[in-house]
C-alpha cells in the first residue's frame, strides 16, 4: 500500500494520469496537478458547494472527495461548458443578469444549475432553489442567481419549440 | 495517510481483519471534513467506494435490501423505496445539498452513529435490520441495537455494515417526518421524527411507532407512548397523556444548536401534531 498512487482519470473528457498521494482532495489535483483553477474552495467542510464537480454525472463537492475514490471516473468541471470567448448560456445569463459578484461560489453555483437544466428542469423559482441548495453565496442574495437559471431554462425551451 | 482499496468483498473483509484500526471510508461527507480539519492525519483508509456490490438495491417479496454504499441521492429516485418507505426518502431529501446526498451513504451515516443522524428516526420506524459481516462470517442486528453511544455502534472489530434490510409495511393510516433546523439543507437538525400509525376499523390505535432523533446520545423510539396508545383512540385527552409521556423515552441535551427546553417542547408538538393529523 503506497502512500504514492497513478491512476487514470477522465477530465473534461480528456484522459489524464495522476501521479501523487492517494489521499489528495480532488479540487487541489484540479487546481494543481491539472491547472484547472475555474473550481473554487470556499468552506473546505462540504457545506457550501464551491467547489462543486460532477464525478461519473453525480454533483459533488471536491473537497471532500480523495483523488483515490476518482480512479477510472469522469470528472467535469466549469471548464467543461464554455470558453472565455465562447461562454455557455448559463455563463452568459450569470454575466447579464448579475448572477455573479465576487465570484467564489460561481463555478459551483453554475455546476448545479447546469444539471439543474440538464435534467430538464423548470422555469419556477422554487424549484431551482432547491436545486442549488446545497451552493451558498453570500453577495447576491440568490435572486439574481434565480433568475440567472430561469432566464437559461426560458432561452433553451424557446430554442426547443422552434426545432 | 495509507490508503486500501479493496475491489471485492472479500478482500475488504480480509484487510479489514488485518487492520482493525483502519478507518472504513465510504462517502466520505463526514470524514472528509475532519481530514480537511487537520485532525485524523496519518490514518489507515480502508477506502469501500470500490466495492460496486454493495450499491445495490433488491427487493425480494417481503423486503427490500439496501447495500450499505447505496446513497442518499439514489434512495430517492428509487421508486419503490417511493411507493413503501416514503419517511426515509424525506429524510433523504434533508440531508446537505444534492452534493452530498449523491456522495453520502446509507452504510457510512449508520457507522457514523451521529446522534443528528436524519435517516434513523425512518429507519427505527420502519423496524430496519442490519446485516454484518466480517472475515469471521455475518450477523444481523435490529436497527435500534445497532448504536451504543453517541458516534458508538456495537459493531465489532473487522466488522462492516453490508446491507440494511427493511420489510414491506402494511399501509399505515398516517405517517409523518419532519425535521426541524435552521436550514432544510446544510443545517445538522435540533430533532428529527418519524411516525407511522395503524387504526383499526373503530379508530383505535392498532400499531403505532415514533421515533426521534437528535434527542438522546442515540435515535429513541416513545415505546411509553407507544404502548400508551395501543387500542386507544387519539382523541384530544388521549392525545394530551400520550404527549406528557415523551419525556419517559428521550434525553436531550443544550448544545450550541439548541436547548433541552426547546427540543423537548418542539417535540412534543411534532407528537401532537402527528397524532391530530387526519382527525
Amino acid at each position: 500500500m503506497p502512500k504514492k498512487i497513478e491512476l487514470e482519470v477522465m477530465i473534461n473528457g480528456q484522459k489524464q494520469v495522476y501521479r501523487g498521494p492517494a489521499f489528495k482532495r480532488l479540487i487541489d489535483v484540479l487546481r494543481e496537478d491539472f491547472a484547472l483553477t475555474g473550481t473554487k474552495e470556499g468552506c473546505g467542510e462540504g457545506e457550501c458547494g464551491s467547489c462543486t464537480v460532477l464525478l461519473d454525472g453525480e454533483l459533488v463537492n471536491s473537497c471532500l472527495i480523495p483523488v483515490c475514490q476518482a480512479e477510472g471516473a469522469r470528472v467535469e468541471t466549469i471548464e467543461a461548458l464554455g470558453t472565455p470567448t465562447a461562454l455557455d448560456q448559463l455563463q452568459t445569463f450569470f454575466l447579464t443578469k448579475g448572477g455573479a459578484q465576487c465570484g467564489i461560489c460561481t463555478p459551483g453555483m453554475i455546476m448545479s444549475a447546469w444539471v439543474y437544466v440538464r435534467e430538464g428542469g423548470g422555469s419556477d423559482a422554487a424549484s431551482i432553489r432547491e436545486a442549488l441548495a446545497g451552493n451558498l453565496c453570500r453577495c447576491t442574495g440568490y435572486q439574481h442567481i434565480v433568475e440567472s437559471v430561469i432566464a437559461t431554462v426560458q432561452a433553451s425551451n424557446r430554442r426547443t419549440r422552434k426545432k | 495517510m495509507k490508503v486500501l482499496r479493496p475491489h471485492s468483498v472479500d478482500d475488504a473483509l480480509e484487510l479489514y481483519e488485518r487492520h482493525p484500526d483502519a478507518v472504513p471510508l465510504a462517502g466520505g461527507t463526514d470524514f472528509m471534513v475532519a481530514w480537511n480539519g487537520g485532525s485524523e492525519n496519518g490514518r489507515l483508509i480502508l477506502d469501500l467506494s470500490a466495492l460496486a456490490s454493495w450499491r445495490r438495491i433488491r427487493d425480494t417479496p417481503s423486503m427490500l435490501r439496501l447495500g450499505a454504499l447505496v446513497t442518499h441521492w439514489q434512495l430517492q429516485q428509487e421508486t419503490l423505496v417511493k411507493k413503501k418507505f416514503p419517511l426515509l426518502v424525506d429524510a433523504c431529501a434533508t440531508i446537505g445539498g444534492r452534493q452530498i446526498q449523491s456522495r453520502g451513504t446509507l452504510g457510512g451515516n449508520i457507522a457514523n452513529a451521529s446522534p443528528a443522524g436524519d435517516t434513523f428516526a425512518p429507519l427505527a420506524v420502519y423496524d430496519a435490520r442490519v446485516r454484518l459481516r466480517s472475515a469471521a462470517g455475518r450477523r444481523k442486528l435490529p436497527f435500534m441495537d445497532v448504536f451504543a453511544g453517541v458516534k458508538k455502534t456495537h459493531l465489532r472489530p473487522g466488522e462492516l455494515i453490508e446491507l440494511v434490510e427493511l420489510d414491506f409495511p402494511k399501509k399505515p393510516a398516517r405517517q409523518f417526518f419532519r425535521k426541524v433546523g435552521t436550514r432544510s439543507a446544510s443545517a445538522i437538525s435540533k430533532t428529527v421524527a418519524a411516525g407511522l400509525l395503524w387504526l383499526r376499523r373503530d379508530g383505535t390505535v392498532r400499531e403505532l411507532r415514533f421515533a426521534l432523533g437528535s434527542m438522546a446520545p442515540t435515535v429513541r423510539r416513545l415505546y411509553s407512548v407507544e404502548s400508551f396508545l395501543l387500542g386507544k383512540k387519539p382523541t384530544p385527552r388521549v392525545v394530551k397523556e400520550a404527549v406528557a409521556l415523551l419525556e419517559a423515552d428521550v434525553d436531550p441535551i443544550d448544545d450550541l444548536r439548541s436547548t433541552r427546553f426547546y427540543r423537548m417542547e418542539v417535540s412534543r408538538n411534532l407528537l401532537r401534531a402527528f397524532l391530530r393529523s387526519g382527525s
